[in-house]
């Protein structure tokens, strides 16, 4: 009797807990559902919305078909495609280098340099936004694509901290081991340390290729041509450049939206098992 | 083994000069001499070209911005036309620029710095070299410096990139916009058209000074700094908790598919956040979506009464939903990795899941993750993101905000910052002011986190 009651109870509470988590979920997906079910609706032609489910709703790619023929969002996309993957490429190489540096080799500078970096990370990157502008003006960099890869990876440096907290965790006497042996330190960081540090490495790949998608306020600083946007400029700009532009093309930024968020959820569904790993390997280590 | 002290750069410097051979003092002078004689030939010529570089570049480019730089001066002639009386015409006249003369003077200190750096290594490695024939033993070829390079230096190779990257987009704006702090620089004093010059320490005073009544900028950055702190902490408290929630109602054990709880809310961490922000503050607007709904019509983020109390809370609800997917990832990550023995103890002696909660999870998490806390309060703090996107820092309030700080009421001291920056009437000595202040809390809090944990202290305990 007094078995069956408890079990009986925690069946009610399985019940609560599933309710809760459906409501909590619901509350989660709703915009985002909205998101999506705006970028195909095509009723109210110019995107002023007043009913969420008007009696003549139609639904359609007449969005999408808006968004790549009247703006210049498939330009912007290549932009950020060609952006996102050359910064990716260098941020990766940089954090991987300055990391293995700093956890493996042991040189005079070593803490003071680390020390240095992390006081640097501490200062609000958009205060020297003007004078990065006027240093690439200098370099004659304004307007293109190059100095926003330079910028998004030039800073790398400043986050080495996760990934050097898992090179910390590999066990130093396969090094040792393959110094004994003779292989030079080149080697040792390309055939030892790399091919047991896949997690971080395509966490690192995964944020660093995500972050120019999000970032819109040095673009905003860096490039005035509309021609050279990046996606997440043109979509700020769509909605948020002049008053009334918001109710002009509310579901062409839903559409474009969409778009985005479809490319980086493939990316990080494909790869959540090493972002979780990386997320919960570096940053936390009590 | 006791660990011999280096002796520093300047006495190694003097000990050169007095013991060193002819040809030591010689590199003194003619960088890479020393080398050349040695038959090192590559790395000699190679100092040899960089003084000869660092000499043009100062000579016709560095220099003047060096003088400048130490004479305090921030140029002193506009842009526009002068009579000139030789010629009988008016002559257009390239002034000064305030702003490149401070940017180009620091550049150059800094190119002078790494000069300096060059120019005692290769007088040190010609004492090397001396030291070295003395005891008998053959002076290193140029084979071996690129072995030792590969090897012993292998770190040189390795950080030069990353930290060229840093010195030039990091660095180098980083103390020009320092250096603004201590300027006139705002919108009546905007090169080429006019010039700016220095002020000392008045715009600290002019920032920490009650003088001026209630939208002082004193009183106005005391708001916003309050404001910082309620933003940080609620913003990462909440995000904590209910992550940590959301976590342990999906790990209980019964609940199934648990992988798809987990995915409903990944989902929203997968939308780069700057589009679910807009999406949110559209949806919040008040002919947005939500209010159509309710058939109401509640300005969610522009509403102004109680001290703009609205949009507050507003901006820390949506922030949950930004937030809490991360949290949640991250507390599951390490719910999952706590003994369970801990909790077979606990419930063989009878304890409720209250208690368990409290005694056994909650301080292990604690432990484990309060660094990662202080990190998210450092970042909260520096949350341009949420604010700027959600209300671009408004509503407007005059009344407890002066229009001349530019401060609005939801503004953080970084979104401010940008305002100061980026406004129609830019005001970038207080803004570098500001960016100062936000430097130092933030150093302070990450400083005390990177010291007091453990991570730091036994960086090797794994090895």
């Amino acid at each position: 009797m007094i078995k069956g009651s408890a079990k009986f109870r925690r069946r009610t509470t399985d019940v609560l807990v599933y309710v809760l988590l459906a409501a909590l979920g619901l509350l989660w997906i709703a915009p985002i559902g909205y998101l999506v079910y705006t970028a195909f609706r095509t009723t109210p032609s110019t995107g002023i919305i007043n009913e969420l489910f008007p009696e003549n709703l139609k639904l359609g790619l007449g969005n999408f078909t808006r968004l790549f023929q009247d703006t210049m969002f498939s330009t912007w996309l290549r932009n950020t495609l060609l952006v996102s993957g050359a910064s990716c490429l260098l941020t990766t190489l940089f954090i991987l280098m300055i990391s293995y540096a700093f956890s493996r080799l042991r040189f005079k500078m070593r803490k003071p340099l680390m020390n240095v970096l992390l006081v640097l990370g501490m200062f609000p990157g958009f205060m020297s936004m003007i004078a990065v502008y006027f240093i690439l003006k200098a370099m004659n960099l304004t307007n293109s694509l190059l100095a926003l890869i330079l910028v998004y990876s030039g800073s790398a440096g400043l986050s080495y901290y996760i990934c050097k907290g898992f090179f910390d965790t590999v066990p130093k006497a396969m090094e040792e081991a393959a110094i004994l042996d003779g292989a030079s330190q080149p080697i040792v960081f390309w055939r030892i340390i790399l091919p047991l540090a896949k997690p971080i490495i395509v966490y690192t790949v995964l944020t660093s290729f995500i972050a120019p998608w999000c970032d819109f306020i040095f673009v905003n600083t860096i490039i005035s041509d509309r021609a050279k946007y990046t996606v997440s400029l043109g979509l700020y700009k769509m909605i948020n450049a002049e008053r009334g532009s918001f109710n002009e093309n509310f579901t062409v930024f839903c559409a474009g939206a969409f778009v985005v968020g479809a490319i980086i959820v493939t990316l990080f569904m494909s790869m959540q098992r090493y972002y979780v790993e990386g997320v919960t390997s570096g940053s936390v280590k009590g | 083994m006791t660990k011999r002290k280096k002796p520093n750069v300047f006495k190694e410097l003097l000990f050169a000069l007095k013991d060193g051979s002819n040809m030591t003092r010689l590199s003194f002078l003619v960088m890479g001499f020393g080398q050349i004689a040695r038959g090192q030939i590559v790395k000699g010529v190679l100092y040899l070209l960089a003084q000869v570089a660092f000499l043009l570049y100062m000579i016709f480019f560095g220099g003047r911005y060096i003088i400048h730089l130490f004479s305090g001066d921030l140029g002193s002639k506009l842009a526009g036309e002068h009579w000139n009386e030789n010629l009988q015409i008016f002559e257009k006249v390239k002034g000064d620029n305030s702003f490149l003369i401070l940017l180009y003077g620091v550049m150059s200190i800094i190119v002078l710095g790494f000069f300096l750096a060059v120019w005692a290594m290769n007088v040190k490695g010609s004492y090397e070299n001396d030291k070295r024939l003395r005891e008998g033993r053959e002076v290193l070829g140029f084979r071996m410096d690129l072995y030792a390079l590969l090897n012993d230096r292998f770190y040189l190779p390795l950080l030069i990139l990353p930290l060229a990257g840093l010195l030039v987009f990091t660095v180098l704006p980083l103390i020009f916009m320092i250096l603004i702090a201590f300027t006139n620089y705002d919108y009546a004093h905007t090169p080429p058209g006019k010039l700016f010059d220095w002020v000392g320490f008045a715009n600290f005073k002019n920032m920490f000074s009650i003088a001026g009544g209630t939208t002082s900028f004193a009183i106005v950055f005391l708001r916003v700094l309050l404001w910082t702190f309620v933003w940080a902490f609620f913003a990462t408290f909440t995000n904590y908790f209910l992550g940590l929630a959301i976590a342990m109602l999906i790990q209980r054990k019964g609940i199934r598919i648990k992988a798809l709880w987990r995915t409903l809310f990944v989902l929203a961490i997968a939308i780069p956040q700057f589009v679910t922000l807009l999406l949110m503050q559209k949806i919040l607007d008040g002919d947005g979506i939500l209010n159509k709904i309710l058939g109401t019509r509640i300005l969610w983020l522009t509403d102004q009464r109680h001290f703009s109390l609205l949009p507050r809370v507003m901006i820390i609800l949506v922030n949950i939903w930004i937030g809490v997917p991360y949290t949640m990832l991250m507390t599951s990550g390490i719910l999952m990795n706590i003994p369970s023995d801990y909790y077979e103890a606990a419930r063989i002696d009878g304890a409720n899941p209250t208690k368990i909660f409290f005694h056994i999870t909650l301080p292990y998490m604690m432990q484990i993750t309060a660094p990662y806390l202080i990190t998210q309060f450092v970042n909260n703090i520096n949350n341009f993101n949420v604010i700027w996107l959600l209300t671009g820092g408004g509503p407007v309030d005059n009344v407890y905000y002066g229009g001349g700080t530019m401060a609005q009421s939801t503004d953080l001291l970084v979104t401010w910052l940008y305002r100061l920056t980026t406004d129609q009437t830019p005001k970038y000595n207080i803004a570098s002011v500001i960016g100062i202040v936000i430097f130092v809390i933030s150093a302070v809090l990450s400083l005390i986190t990177f010291n007091k944990t453990s991570a730091a202290k036994n960086e090797g305990a794994f090895q």
